[in-house]
Order: structure tokens, then C-alpha cells, then sequence
């Protein structure tokens, strides 16, 4: 068994080496993979936590985050997510319950999906910013592994954010690094930490600057690139592989708007994607816009995992992260999710919305019809609905989703003509 | 200038001919499950009516769900803006369309020019559409065509609340089992699809003049109960379940 995991480990080597040479995304995701997996051969840890949550004490702790959030887009994209859910479904789990949740719950149990399970947690950590589902989702998974469990209890944010909230998060912070103390069995490292903070907000910079030159026309990367880019920031950002991808990845985009080159080559018009991918059906859904000409040069998902880079202090990132983490889209108001949309809107000068009535994610498409009131009433664009889910496919209509986006590329046509 | 569109739905498919902006006629089948024989069919069948030769027809614009499975149309044209065209041509003053068709219930706000400014369609779910319509007469082993009539002697309707087809099936087969009156039952039945589509229309914001197009508009019994619940005047035109075929032959004239 050892000698297997010395393999993988020397196998890792190998890709670190190749990667240095190439730098590509899929190499950057396998090496991280197999380090997770053979993490015991290394004498590491590895952490599962949540999308929103705060990773970057764990890297500063030389945990390994894993995220079977990006497992179950893993998932989702490649088309596994029926069985998986259905599999969850006989456990006894709803099918009403996230999709992401079922996958990722029936995945543990079967060690199935494209890269055969996550690499079993020493611990989880988990945030409630993004949702309240993954409360109980982690309770379910702490049981099963039989690990401990950090809840960051992140108080949603109807309007502004009060003082009490910002304490309360704050101290749990502390509580957060008593906690991977006596799991990892060491002391905090606080040097590396603002390390490891001044590395997390330059990604968060460098990926800000990547999706900002999709403003130009052409866009030179559409939403459904950024979905793809995307995956680094989420889960290894804090590091110094981020920084350089995303460095790497802003020269070409700048490149190709000096150059003139678009991600749709005839881009006529302009859309904002709303809410999570519909991930095994992003390719379909490109190709479609793309065949009327239109490019989604912008979505509210993606730029989450940058947006509240103005909380931060670049100087003192431990302290300012307790507000960066509990006001993120996800957890504030639909007025101040609105105002955000319309900024949007403006800054990448969109024609229309499409969004995405994720059946899975309730906090994310709660407010969407309020929003798209707003943004008409505002801005006088027109919005789309498309109902689905982000990884269940038996919630996708194939002929429906056709009909309504023809529809709506039409009447955006008849509107621009 | 003859021109033809054609409305391939998921029930039935509809043809009209127009010259010069004039209606010339029109006809409607069953779809069944092979679409390009049934657009191509009803097409052969208007004209045979209308003593046309298919080379006299200068332009064809298909819409509906089959509508990208013809082949000898010039474009193909979504239902949205081919109700829109065709409300706007029988009637320039209609401001909102809502279309009931077989598996899609549709509201859509026209400008004064019949072009589209918004439009909401039902999610994934049959309820409120022709299938629902359809499924419920089979349980009640009724005639769907009299549905309307008998719905209007109803004296309470039935409450059916299940949003999902198939459980308000069950509903109404518990209601008969209870001896509910069948007029009650049809009546319920149409209130609940009047909720439905009225969430739709109030989502959408449609103002009045307010048309109802597509098949079910054939049916009294629900434009009642949406005119009621929408608390609007609602028209239906005589060419309501070929509509969307107008529509497309009218945007087949103005085609270059």
C-alpha cells in the first residue's frame, strides 16, 4: 500500500515538473489531486471545506483543501451526476436536497465519480455564506468519516453590516485556529499566515483584471471560459500557482483584445449569466449562444470568489477577513445583489440576462425575480429564466431551454435592430 | 406575394396562407409522433384546399416545437414572436398575448408596433398547459371539446391544488371517488390552471388589451376563469389555435 502511494507521490513529482514546463490548468488540477490523495504518504492533512469558506488559514497550516463543491462540478461536467444522485436517493436522501450535497454524499459511499472519490478528510470545515444546506451536509460527512467538524457561522447580511456581526465572526476566527491547531498538533504560523493573505488577495486582484477585460468588445474569454479559469481561485487561491496562472492567463487575454480576438468570432451581443453553471450542459449552452451570435461576457458566479476584495485589508488580512467572508454575494440582501447586477451590467455593457433557476441552489435563486425587476426597471433589459440544475441533468429540458433561449435571442434582435 | 407558416406543436400542427397580408386560410391536425410528416401534411392539405400550387407559395416560416425538423421552409421562427405577430396583425391595439398551447403556456407584452418587450414562459412542469387539459379529460372520461361548455354550469368549483399533473390526476380521481359533480370538477380544474398562468401574466406584467391565443383558448370554461383571475377582459379570435401559424407566415412576407 505504501509503496503504491510512494508511486503517486513520485508520479506527483513528475507532473510538478511537466507542469513547471507547460502550465496548464488540467496539469495544476491532477498534481493537486494526487497530493491530496497520497497527503498520509507526505504527513499532511487534508481538510474538506465549503466554496465560501475561508481556506486560506488552512494553507497557511499546510492543510490540503479539498472542495466537494468542485467535486461535484467535477461531476456535474462530466455527466455523472444522475447516478450519483440517484445512488444518494436510495440512501433515502431527497431528491429536493442539493445536487452537489447528493453527489457528493453518494460519492463518499461508493468512491465513484471521475476521480474516484475525495481523498478522505482529517477534518471538515464549513461556512454557512453560501448556504444552510451544508450544515447539515457536513454533519452527515463528519459522521461518516468520523472526523471533527468547524462550523463559521457567518450571519446573513439584510442591509450593511453591523458591528455585532463583525465581532462575533471575528472571534470565531480565533476559535477556527484553536481548532486546526489541535488537529494539525501545531502552533499557528501568523507570519506565513499574512503570507499566505497578501498571496490570496493578488489572486483575487489578477483574477478580477481576468474577467475585467471581457469589457472590451469582443470579449476575448466568455462566462463559460471563466467557468473553466475559474476552478484555481476557488481552491488553491492563498498560493503562489494562482498567482502565476492567473498572471499568465491576463497577458493572453490582454493579447487577444489588443489583437482583436473574441471568444465568439461574430460577438453581436452581450449577456450576463446569472447563478452556477448548468454543468453537464455548459459546451451545449456556449454553442447555442454562440449560433445567434451572443456572448456571455460575464457572470455573477465566477467574479464571487473576488468581490469583496474591498473589505480587505491588504495589511492586516486575518482580522478584515471576517467581513470579506460573511459579505459575499450570497449572503447579503437582493437589493444590494441588484445593485451589484446592474454595476454589472454597465461595466461590461450587457443587452440582456440569462438566468439560471438553479432547482439545487435556493439562496442563489431566491431573489431572481425580484433582481430581474429591478434590472428591467432600471436598466431596460430584458432577462431571461432558465429553469435547471447545476448538476442533476433529469431537471434539464433539452428542447424547452432551446425554445426559450431562441426566444429570447429574438426578441433581443428585434430589440437591437 | 402568397406566403405560409407553420406551426408545428406538440398536439397539433397549424398551417395558414396569406396573400398580400390577407388571410387566404387555414387548417389544423393532429402532430403524432412524426413532425416533419405533419407539418409537410397539413401544408399539402391547405393548399390542395385552397387549389394552390406549393410553387405559387413564395415564402414559408415554421414555428413550434418541430419547428427546426421541416425542411422546405425558408426560416424557422420560435412561437414567442410568431403569437406576438400574429395578435398584433388580427388585432394592432393587443398589447398582451397568453398562449395556451400543448405543453407550453406562454405570457407575452407586445409594444405598439406587435414587437416583443418581455415575455415569461411556464417552468418544466405540464400543469396549466393542453397536456394538463388533456390528462384530466381522460381521467374524467370526458369529451375535451365540451369542457368548456360543461365547466360554465358548475356551481362550486372543486379545489385542485396539486401543482404537478400527475398528483392532480389523483386529486381529481379521489374527488369523483367522493362523488364530486364532474361540471365541479372541470371547473376546478380550470381555476387551477387560471392560477397558474395568471402567476405567469402578473410576473411578466401584462397590460390590457389582453388576447389569449393557442388551443386553449378554444376552451370557455378557462378563459373564464382567467379573466376572473386576472380580473381583465380577455378576447379570443377565431383564428386563436392558428395563430402562431399567421404570425409565421406574416413574418415569411416581410422576409428578404
Amino acid at each position: 500500500m505504501s509503496q503504491v502511494l510512494l508511486y503517486l507521490l513520485a508520479k506527483v513529482k513528475k507532473l510538478i515538473l511537466h507542469f513547471k514546463k507547460q502550465n496548464k490548468m488540467k496539469e495544476i488540477m491532477t498534481v493537486y489531486y494526487m497530493e491530496a490523495k497520497s497527503a498520509r504518504v507526505g504527513g499532511r492533512k487534508v481538510a474538506w471545506i465549503t466554496s465560501g469558506g475561508p481556506v486560506e488559514p488552512l494553507i497557511a497550516m499546510d492543510v490540503i483543501p479539498v472542495y466537494p463543491e468542485n467535486h461535484g462540478a467535477m461531476i456535474g461536467a462530466s455527466k455523472m451526476g444522475v447516478g450519483l444522485c440517484e445512488t444518494a436517493e436510495s440512501m433515502g436522501y431527497s431528491t429536493d436536497l442539493c445536487s452537489y450535497a447528493r453527489s457528493d454524499i453518494a460519492c463518499a459511499t461508493v468512491n465513484g465519480g471521475p476521480i474516484g472519490g475525495l481523498p478522505r478528510p482529517d477534518m471538515l470545515v464549513c461556512c454557512n455564506n453560501i448556504c444552510g444546506t451544508v450544515l447539515k451536509w457536513y454533519e452527515v460527512q463528519a459522521r461518516y468519516f468520523d472526523v471533527p467538524l468547524f462550523i463559521l457561522d457567518t450571519p446573513f447580511c439584510h442591509v450593511g453590516f453591523a458591528q455585532e456581526a463583525k465581532r462575533y465572526v471575528r472571534k470565531q476566527l480565533d476559535e477556527y485556529i484553536n481548532f486546526l491547531e489541535k488537529v494539525c498538533g501545531k502552533k499557528m504560523d501568523h507570519d506565513r499566515m499574512k503570507e499566505v493573505g497578501k498571496l490570496s488577495l493578488e489572486g483575487q486582484r489578477l483574477w478580477q483584471a481576468v474577467l475585467d477585460t471581457t469589457a472590451n468588445r469582443p470579449a476575448p474569454m466568455s462566462a463559460f471560459d471563466a467557468f473553466y479559469h475559474l476552478a484555481l481561485i476557488v481552491t488553491l487561491r492563498g498560493t503562489p500557482v494562482v498567482v502565476e496562472y492567473y498572471t499568465q492567463l491576463l497577458a493572453k487575454m490582454k493579447d487577444r483584445v489588443a489583437k482583436g480576438v473574441g471568444a465568439v468570432p461574430n460577438e453581436k451581443y452581450r449577456l450576463l449569466w446569472d447563478n452556477i453553471p448548468i454543468w453537464p450542459r455548459t459546451r451545449w449552452l456556449s454553442q447555442k449562444f454562440a449560433a445567434h451570435d451572443a456572448c456571455l461576457v460575464a457572470d455573477t458566479y465566477t467574479s464571487a470568489w473576488c468581490g469583496t476584495m474591498k473589505y480587505i485589508d491588504e495589511n492586516n488580512f486575518f482580522d478584515s477577513m471576517a467581513e470579506a467572508y460573511t459579505r459575499i454575494y450570497l449572503n447579503i440582501g437582493v437589493d444590494e445583489m441588484a445593485r451589484i447586477v446592474i454595476g454589472m451590467v454597465d461595466k461590461y455593457r450587457v443587452d440582456g440576462i440569462v438566468m439560471h433557476s438553479n432547482r439545487s441552489c435556493k439562496p442563489y435563486s431566491l431573489g431572481q425575480y425580484d433582481i430581474q425587476r429591478i434590472v428591467e426597471k432600471e436598466r431596460g433589459i430584458p432577462s431571461l429564466m432558465i429553469e435547471a440544475d447545476m448538476v442533476d441533468e433529469r431537471s434539464f429540458s433539452e428542447s424547452q431551454v432551446a425554445t426559450r433561449i431562441d426566444a429570447f435571442m429574438e426578441v433581443i434582435k428585434q430589440r437591437k435592430s | 406575394m402568397l406566403t405560409a407558416g407553420i406551426d408545428i406543436g406538440s398536439i397539433s400542427t397549424k398551417a395558414a396562407v396569406l396573400a398580400d397580408g390577407r388571410l387566404l386560410g387555414s387548417r389544423v391536425i393532429f402532430t403524432g409522433y412524426n413532425s416533419e410528416a405533419a407539418g409537410k401534411k397539413v401544408f399539402e392539405e391547405l393548399l390542395e384546399e385552397l387549389g394552390l400550387l406549393a410553387s405559387a407559395v413564395r415564402r414559408i416560416v415554421s414555428t413550434g416545437y418541430g419547428r427546426s425538423s421541416v425542411k422546405f421552409v425558408d426560416k424557422a421562427v420560435t412561437e414567442i414572436i410568431c403569437h406576438g405577430t400574429g395578435a398584433h396583425f388580427l388585432n394592432p391595439l393587443v398589447r398582451s398575448v397568453i398562449d395556451i398551447g400543448g405543453q407550453d403556456s406562454k405570457a407575452i407584452v407586445l409594444d405598439e408596433h406587435g414587437k416583443v418587450k418581455n415575455f415569461a414562459m411556464n417552468d418544466k412542469c405540464a400543469a396549466g398547459t393542453g397536456r394538463f387539459l388533456e390528462v384530466m379529460a381522460n381521467a374524467l372520461e370526458a369529451d375535451l371539446d365540451g369542457f368548456g361548455e360543461m365547466s360554465l354550469k358548475a356551481d362550486r368549483p372543486a379545489g385542485i391544488s396539486s401543482l404537478c399533473t400527475v398528483f392532480a390526476e389523483s386529486e381529481v380521481i379521489s374527488l369523483i371517488a367522493k362523488g364530486e359533480s364532474r361540471v365541479n370538477i372541470i371547473a376546478g380544474i380550470h381555476e387551477s390552471i387560471a392560477a397558474r398562468v395568471s402567476a405567469l401574466a402578473n410576473r411578466v406584467g401584462i397590460v390590457p388589451p389582453v388576447v389569449m391565443t393557442g388551443g386553449v383558448a378554444k376552451n370557455a370554461g378557462v378563459v373564464k376563469a382567467l379573466e376572473k383571475k386576472l380580473g381583465v377582459p380577455i378576447e379570443v379570435s377565431p383564428f386563436a389555435q392558428v395563430n402562431g401559424a399567421i404570425g409565421a407566415a406574416i413574418i415569411a412576407a416581410g422576409l428578404r
